[in-house]
């Protein structure tokens, strides 16, 4: 009986100082995040303060970076971006899924070369082909008009995503294979199989890659400042902001650059909070070895 | 003339080899080296033979129309240099367009992967033209066009899918590395600007400037080779140990709150990681939140700061903790995951043969996530040696030191590379960087993937 009872306060001992060290611990996560919305709301402008709570709290520095249209167009900036994260993220997750179902499932001579070769050009500075990309698509003649730039945005994000499939490749390769022979013993081709057994089955996967995807372009501040050069008005999120903080910028747009960031935040955040839940969830559910 | 290099991996469709079917194949099949599709066309493959014929021709088109002239301006790398003349005619000054040595290059690479595509299309039509044959000879029916495409969606699923991402790669991948890969053996420096300039060959004279000591480049060049292993080794251990740690522990039975928890956590990831970024650059600014919160708590004086940027070793390990915060929720959502899809029967014969906590783990949790997560850790560790956005955004490679080639004490081997490149415009010199940037990681990481059971053993856990 008594031992029983010091294992009870043992136990609980111990949960008492876990949740105690995760809750210090998801302080210092979320104290940079506080300390954005705070300065976001902060009514004196310009820069840093030498005080950290604001002497005024005002929701104009949302109003000013949403509908003034200065010489800094941040709307503008948020639709380019979310055009660019849509159409790469579609295009680069089935590029991804393509090939990682491919190198798990499927068994031909190129395999293992495609595989070790894949591993060879991811390891390049990605950037380091950025000069020639760049001329290459000068060349197509993409760099005419802003929404060409747009476009070429999509082309680079998605066009090496087949190079990064390791991660759905290895979810792919926990799905037990006896399904698929059960389903060519059915008659199925390889491709029902991809398309009405395995797809199905990888929505965690699958989610994760797009989000992963869709991440990119907010994200991605070398590639687009390259390409956009210094056409302000086809700005992705991610150089805007950093314009925002150049020395010109930075005493008027300071808390404006907070509030962009928190407004950017939200939706990203929003979408997050749904797919963790349906990644979770899924993954437990996924069919098991 | 991109179309033509993706024909490639649709190209497989016999699987006889090329040399047999050059050996024993009769005199239609060898002529089909040279005309494309001719077997098939004789053989009434028409539609077949017809797309390998027009392939053929397009080829030569282009070899003829512009090819084979790239090809030598691409040793030449350009004759004539822009410059202004006198006009006599006119009585004016005007500008003679010169040769862009930069063009050169790319069409003639460009060229080349066009012949490289060739040759891919002259071996697969020489093989269908053999397969053609054989099956003639055994009297079998001849698959229509139709047939053959269906063949996509079984026997050659891999073709079909892997053609779009390929084609990608090709394009925007493999042959701007084989440029710039050139490029460090050329001068293409800010005195060799295209296109008011011309850049020439000159063989290894960039990689003489890094590695020997007398070279201008050597002396930046190591501090900065340095940083980037022990940052590349200590962002991916640190993140990946403490991010496996929290997910066990979040994980664990008696841990309430779960999804609060999780939440918490990765709350960090959905804010775009520039932002949290720009977020952390201001807080330790010298009179950032950070110094300020300091002050304010006495601790140190009210003038005083912290230079956590301005100092070197603190910019580092400054750097190092920003990155776990950074990386920690990314790794707490992968390991989740796979944490939760590990079999439960294996727990469950293990607490029958009466294994405690720690044995489980060891034997059990850890093998199973390097298993799933080894290709995952390596790609971690390739992205941060060329992590670009966490220094360029947080310190931008700085604090600066004087004369030390626009290299700072936080310069990694890539933001150093963009600084040479995009500030600087020494494209030579940020080729050069780039290729050593890869050497370290094609043998670092070459070694160690092909050691691990995921790679060696892929169906393990299937």
């Amino acid at each position: 009986m008594k031992k029983q009872g010091s294992m009870k306060t043992r136990k609980l001992i111990n949960n008492v100082v876990v949740h105690l060290i995760l809750a210090v611990l998801a302080v210092i996560w979320v104290l940079p995040i506080f300390f954005a919305i705070l300065t976001s709301l902060r009514k004196e402008g310009g820069r840093e303060k030498s005080y950290i709570w604001p002497k005024g709290f005002t929701l104009d520095n949302y109003k000013n970076v949403l509908f003034q249209e200065g010489s800094l167009n941040f709307p503008r900036w948020f639709l380019n971006t979310l055009i660019v994260a849509i159409f790469s993220c579609l295009l680069a997750a089935f590029f991804v899924l393509c090939v990682s179902y491919v190198m798990s499932r499927l068994r031909f001579k190129m395999r293992k070369k495609y595989m070790n070769i894949a591993l060879i050009l991811g390891m390049f500075p990605g950037f380091m082909s950025m000069i020639a990309v760049y001329y290459i698509i000068k060349g197509l003649g993409l760099l005419e008009s802003g929404p060409m730039k747009l476009l070429s945005l999509v082309i680079v994000y998605a066009g090496g995503a087949g190079l990064g499939f390791y991660i759905a490749k290895g979810f792919f390769d926990t799905i037990p294979k006896t399904i698929d022979e059960a389903a060519y013993i059915d008659g199925a081709t390889k491709w029902d199989v991809f398309r009405r057994i395995t797809i199905p089955l990888s929505k965690p996967i699958i989610v994760y890659t797009l989000l992963t995807s869709f991440m990119g372009p907010w994200v991605d501040y070398i590639f687009a400042r390259v390409i956009l050069g210094n056409d302000r008005d086809y700005y992705t999120v991610a150089i805007g902001l950093w314009t925002m903080l150049e020395k010109e910028f930075i005493e008027y747009y300071y808390t404006q650059f907070f509030a962009g960031c928190i407004i950017i935040s939200i939706p990203i955040a929003a979408l997050f909070l749904f797919t963790q839940k349906f990644y979770v969830e899924s993954v437990a559910g996924a069919v098991k070895g | 003339m991109f179309g033509k290099g993706k024909k490639k991996s649709k190209g497989h469709s016999e699987s006889a080899n090329t040399v047999v079917a050059f050996r024993k194949g009769n005199t239609l099949t060898r002529l089909s080296a040279a005309v494309w599709g001719l077997g098939n066309l004789v053989n009434g493959q028409i539609i077949k033979g017809l797309i390998m014929l027009g392939l053929e021709v397009g080829f030569i088109a282009y070899m003829v129309g512009f090819g084979f002239g790239a090809l030598g301006d691409m040793i030449t790398l350009g004759t004539v240099k822009q410059e202004e003349y006198w006009d006599e005619v006119d009585m004016i000054y005007k500008y003679r367009t010169g040769d862009d040595s930069m063009l050169c290059l790319l069409y003639g690479v460009i060229t080349l992967f066009v012949i490289l595509a060739a040759v891919v299309m002259l071996t697969t039509a020489l093989r269908s033209a053999y397969a053609v044959q054989q099956k003639k000879e055994q009297g079998k029916p001849m698959p229509t066009f139709l047939e053959d495409l269906r063949t996509l969606k079984h026997e050659k699923l891999h073709d079909l899918l892997l053609f779009p991402p390929i084609a990608g790669i090709i394009c925007f991948t493999v042959i701007p590395l084989v440029f710039m890969i050139l490029i460090a053996f050329t001068n293409y420096d800010h005195e060799h600007q295209t296109p008011g300039n011309l850049f020439d060959w000159v063989g290894l004279a960039n990689f003489k400037e890094i590695f020997s000591t007398s070279g201008k480049l050597s002396s930046a060049f190591w501090p900065v080779f340095r940083w980037t292993l022990i940052w590349a080794v200590l962002a991916t251990i640190t993140t990946y140990i403490l991010g496996m740690i929290l997910a066990i522990v979040i994980n664990r039975k008696d841990t309430k709150f779960k999804a609060f928890w999780r939440f918490t956590f990765v709350l960090s990831i959905a804010v775009p990681q520039f932002v949290s970024l720009l977020v952390m650059r201001t807080i330790f600014n010298t009179n950032g939140a950070a110094n300020i919160l300091l002050r304010e708590l006495g601790i140190i004086g009210s003038q005083d700061a912290i230079p956590f940027f301005t100092d070197g070793g603190i910019a580092k390990v400054m750097i190092i903790l920003i990155n776990i915060w950074i990386g920690v929720p990314y790794s707490l959502l992968t390991m989740t995951g796979i944490l939760q899809n590990i079999p439960e029967d294996l727990y469950e014969a293990a607490r029958v043969d009466g294994a405690n906590s720690f044995v489980m783990f060891f034997k059990i949790t850890l093998p199973y996530m390097l298993f799933v997560t080894t290709p995952n850790l390596i790609t971690q560790f390739t992205g941060n040696i060329n992590n670009f956005n966490v220094i360029y955004l947080l310190t931008g490679g700085g604090p600066d030191k004087i004369n030390n080639q626009f290299a700072g004490d936080t310069d990694l081997l890539v933001t150093w590379l963009y600084k040479l490149t995009i500030t600087n415009k020494d494209y030579n010199l940020g080729a050069v960087i780039g290729i050593i940037v890869f050497v370290i990681l094609a043998t670092l990481s070459l070694l160690t993937y092909r050691h691990t059971g995921s790679y060696k053993n892929e169906e393990a856990f299937q």
